[in-house]
């Protein structure tokens, strides 16, 4: 049974793919890759319902389409600072997906086995294709078939979780059962077990205990790593979820499938590596949670904190030519951004120079102080990366940081036994002035005292961020 | 005590030490205050106003030097002055002591006391008598009025509808108080304004007065605060370079106003004449340095002359004279601080205070002894410049040697992991049927697809790429849609769900990216 027009039709969607992710290198090119990206959809989907999924069609596409409304509904209602908890939320519906089809391929090829010859050669559509395997061919897709649930699974329970904690609905401390990492480390080693098992007999009970032991790790591998961690944790889950499509696509042996899978397994791969380099960690320490011990005591910081109101801070930004503003997770939280965009274009109506710096961690979610100033229409010409900016600080007046902590934290430069040091951070303290907008004296999600908030040019501007800079705002003349 | 300023005998001097306003400060020190009657003729300054500020008018300069302790006046003594001195009395005016030894001594003989205005060390305090700058300052603003006088357009460019007329181009050559003047000045009619000076460290106040700096490459720059902020030689290589910069410049220069001067030394020839030939007729050069010989070759002092090619050359040595006004303002002011200096109680009483920096370096003759050139000042006028720290420069074979490490190094690395990649291939072949390996050749080269663009993808669009390979992961909904016509009902039931959740991915995921990349706006 073969679809030329099919395979032609997923030739060309693989091509829409991959423009439509290479066109996410600029702004403008990126509302035209999303376009790519949806062609390239609805062209698979088409081509498969008309050919070898022709079956139950109507099904099928009212199927999609009730899907579709939900879907629909909830990407128009998202606030952007919910972003990262949404998707984390798809991704486990990626995830679970996968194990659903996963089972199926398997009882599939139970059914299949269990068939005479004769009966075999009746078949047809997906249990025709599996009828045709030799012996070898079977104990492949077998292999397929369990890494495909076993990476769905864990991905499933895996973003459950990262969308509780981006949610607020499970607590962001990194907590573990006791036993710690030998529990993922056990349940891990039990499924390698349960595939060996399963490559030799095909139990349906190897398979389902393997499933449940990658639940558990998807949740518990999870659980251990804390809110700040987050970024990795999503494009991580992000990647899983492309390497289960890809599984996917070899136990049904669909192309398509496994070049979609390939590419989103490493573009998350890749965030994952960008995400971990700028907080100087490896990924594995990352994913095994928590900081790593540290080889001596931390650096005494000395010095007091001095608070400033909010009449200091506007005759500060009055005088400054140059300012950088610095977001960070606690914009997101205090829904700041809007009152950030006025002062922008308040003190930009002035002539001053103002810049924002965007940590590569800042926030939940790669890029996620991007997406939320652009929703809050600040320009992105003046959004700047952390290796495009660093240098300019020693040249500005005021550097405001708002709601970000380690990611500003000159500990990582100047105390080698800091937990994060080494990792780089942006260098406010260069700056003339520095306010830090924050809501208390705690520390931040590393809990690593941060010197700059005792720096002789540190003022420390309390209360939460949307307020304090609400009743900043009118005193900016 | 009484002081008292003469009518000045220079030819063509109009300016005057001491005006009305200067001489009711004097009085509020404990002085008295006399004048020659028309002394401030020229400068718009009658008797009747002195008299009306308490000043007493006496008709001739012979009075003055007799009557009054201290004298004031703006150009330095002529011999016919320097004879009335007597023991005790002092001068204050301008002397330069260094080229009028002869009258140096003829005030030292006299016993005079003689206070060089052109001798106040460049020091913060002494600021507000430094009379070089001010009247510097008047000149540099004279000498860009005087060229715009003799130059034929406007400064600034218009487009009008008679129309359109260029910008004048003006270069200034020397970026000393008068220097800035002119750019100041320049820059302020419209005029679009080059500066150019030996000391790179005046680049930036040349930049900010509105100019742009000429910037000459060359490498042992001098430090000018070794020299108390005043130019020194240079040396003559630096000399070729800089006078094949203003060769380059000189065609399209309207109008150059040169006042390059070297303390103690004759004006530098800055502006040959092959340069004037050089020039549009009806470009206009104004040498401010005129006076110690010219910084253009064709100067000649006092006059005002044209070239054969049309070019007018102004040597006016009596710029600050020209706004004769102004001057005697600015002059008598600087005057009456330096009284103030001498007179510390404010009660009349002039206290030749040596051990003062300002006092000690600014008097030459005192006691019957001859007090110059004086000891160094005991403050640096102006902070060293701190040597520049280069990063070290790689010599073109060291960065060779580098870059062709750094490629050997990837060179290795790229091969290593492509043999690794390629035997790991090749044994999973061995084992692996060939419907297998076809899918798994895709899978790979996907893989690598997959790298090379998202390496591209913007820092800033990170989240909308998460959003969007969300969505398109979503793809997974082939294999349910494959599997969902299955006879079981079972399978049939999963592949469903499947189909559902894969729904809300592909819809939500892709709207939702394109609600976030709508948001991005360029300012």
């Amino acid at each position: 049974m073969e679809y030329g027009f099919t395979t032609a039709a997923y030739v060309v969607a693989a091509i829409l793919f991959i423009l439509s992710l290479g066109g996410l290198s600029g702004q403008e090119s990126a509302k035209r890759a999303v376009w790519y990206g949806i062609a390239g959809m609805a062209l698979a989907v088409a081509a498969t319902l008309a050919g070898p999924g022709a079956s139950l069609w109507l099904l099928s596409v009212v199927l999609i389409f009730a899907g579709g409304a939900g879907g629909w509904l909830v990407a128009q209602r998202v606030q952007m600072t919910e972003m990262p908890q949404l998707v984390a939320a798809m991704h486990s519906l990626v995830g679970l997906a996968a194990v659903l089809i996963g089972i199926n391929t398997h009882a599939e090829l139970a059914a299949v086995t269990g068939l005479t010859e004769e009966a075999r050669a009746a078949l047809t559509g997906f249990a025709a294709l599996i009828a045709h395997k030799t012996g070898v061919e079977v104990s492949i897709l077998r292999v397929e078939t369990f890494l495909g649930i076993f990476i769905g699974a864990v991905t499933f329970t895996g973003s459950v979780i990262a969308y509780g904690k981006l949610a607020g609905k499970v607590d962001t401390k990194a907590t573990k059962l006791p036993g710690g990492h030998l529990l993922n480390a056990g349940a891990a080693a039990l499924s390698l077990v349960l595939l060996l098992v399963y490559l030799n007999t095909g139990s349906t009970l190897a398979l389902v205990v393997m499933t449940l032991a990658a639940l558990f790790i998807g949740y518990h591998l999870i659980m251990g790593i804390g809110g700040a961690d987050m970024p990795v944790v999503v494009s991580m889950l992000n990647s899983y979820s492309g390497w289960a499509a890809a599984a996917i696509g070899f136990s049904l042996s669909n192309d398509l499938l496994i070049v979609v899978g390939a590419l989103v397994g490493s573009s998350g791969a890749i965030l994952s590596y960008i995400m971990c380099k700028a907080m100087n960690r490896s990924f594995v320490s990352v994913i095994l949670g928590g900081f790593g011990n540290t080889a001596g005591p931390a650096m005494e910081v000395t010095g007091e904190q001095i608070a400033i109101d909010a009449e200091g801070v506007a005759a500060a930004l009055n005088d400054a030519d140059s300012v950088i503003i610095i977001p960070g997770y606690g914009m997101a939280v205090a829904q700041a951004q809007q009152s950030v965009s006025e002062l922008t274009r308040k003190l930009r109506a002035k002539g001053k120079t103002v810049r924002f710096a965007i940590h590569p961690v800042a926030g939940r979610l790669p890029g996620h102080m991007n997406v939320l100033l652009a929703e809050a229409k600040v320009p992105y010409d003046i959004v700047l990366e952390m290796d495009e900016i660093n240098e300019d600080f020693p040249q500005t007046d005021v550097a405001i940081v708002i709601g970000s902590n380690d990611i500003v934290n000159p500990a990582a430069q100047e105390d080698p036994n800091s937990p994060i040091a080494g990792m780089p951070v942006l260098e406010c303290w260069k700056a003339k002035q520095v306010f830090v907008s924050k809501r208390g004296q705690g520390t931040g999600y590393s809990g690593i005292e941060n010197p700059l908030f005792y720096k002789e040019n540190t003022r420390m501007f309390y209360g939460d961020a949307k307020k304090s800079l609400d009743a900043l705002l009118p005193m900016i003349d | 005590m009484k002081i008292g300023a003469p009518k000045e005998i220079y030819e063509g001097e109009a300016r005057v030490a001491m005006t009305p306003d200067s001489a009711v400060q004097l009085q509020k020190l404990g002085h008295a205050c006399l004048i020659e009657s028309g002394a401030g003729a020229k400068a718009g300054f009658s008797d009747a106003a002195y008299a009306a500020a308490g000043v007493t008018v006496v008709p001739d300069a012979a009075s003055v030097f007799t009557l009054a302790d201290v004298v004031v006046k703006v150009r330095g003594p002529e011999r016919s002055e320097a004879e009335h001195l007597r023991q005790g009395q002092t001068l204050i005016s301008f002397f330069w002591p260094a080229q009028n030894a002869d009258l140096l001594d003829l005030c030292k003989d006299k016993g005079a006391t003689v206070i060089a205005m052109d001798m106040v060390p460049r020091i913060s305090r002494a600021q507000k008598m430094d009379a070089l700058s001010s009247m510097a300052n008047i000149a540099g603003y004279r000498a860009v009025i005087e060229a715009g006088s003799n130059f034929g357009r406007f400064f600034t460019g218009q487009v009008t509808a008679a129309g359109k007329v260029p910008p004048a181009k003006v270069l200034i050559v020397g970026a000393g108080v008068a220097g800035l003047a002119a750019i100041g000045t320049a820059t302020s009619l419209g005029a679009i304004t080059y500066a150019f000076d030996v000391r790179p460290e005046v680049a930036e106040q040349i930049e900010s007065m509105g100019a742009n700096f000429v910037f000459l490459e060359f490498e042992a720059t001098q430090d000018g605060a070794a020299t108390g902020g005043y130019a020194a030689p240079s040396s003559p290589e630096f000399r070729e370079k800089q006078l094949a910069k203003f060769r380059d410049l000189a065609p399209d220069m309207d109008i150059v106003i040169t006042t390059a001067l070297i303390p103690g030394r004759p004006a530098p020839k800055l502006w040959t004449e092959d340069m004037v030939r050089l020039m549009k007729p009806g470009s206009v050069i104004v040498d401010l340095a005129a006076e110690r010989g010219g910084n253009c070759d064709l100067t000649v002092p006092d006059q005002k002359i044209v070239t054969d090619n049309g070019v007018t050359i102004v040597g006016y040595t009596d710029f600050p004279s020209r706004m004769a006004a102004q001057a005697s303002t600015l002059y008598s002011t600087n005057i009456r601080h330096m009284l103030t200096d001498l007179t510390p109680k404010k009660d009349g009483v002039i206290v030749q205070n040596m051990e003062d920096d300002v006092i000690r370096g600014a008097t030459v003759t005192h006691d019957g002894a001859i007090t110059f050139p004086p000891p160094p000042p005991k403050i640096a006028a102006i902070a060293a410049a701190k040597p520049k720290e280069k990063p070290k420069e790689l010599t073109p074979v060291e960065r060779r040697a580098q870059e062709t490490a750094a490629f050997r190094k990837q060179t290795i690395s790229q091969v290593g992991l492509l043999v690794v990649g390629g035997a790991l291939l090749l044994a999973l072949g061995l084992v692996a049927p060939a419907s297998f390996m076809q899918h798994f050749i895709v899978f790979v080269l996907s893989v690598f697809i997959g790298f090379s663009v998202i390496w591209n993808v913007s820092h800033s669009l990170h989240t909308p790429l998460m959003a969007v390979t969300n969505a398109i992961s979503s793809i997974i909904i082939l294999g349910a849609l494959l599997q969902i016509g299955s006879g079981s009902w079972l399978i049939g039931l999963l592949a469903a769900l499947a189909i559902v959740m894969a729904g809300v991915n592909i819809f939500g995921g892709f709207m939702v990216t394109r609600r976030m990349l709508a948001m991005f706006q360029k300012s």
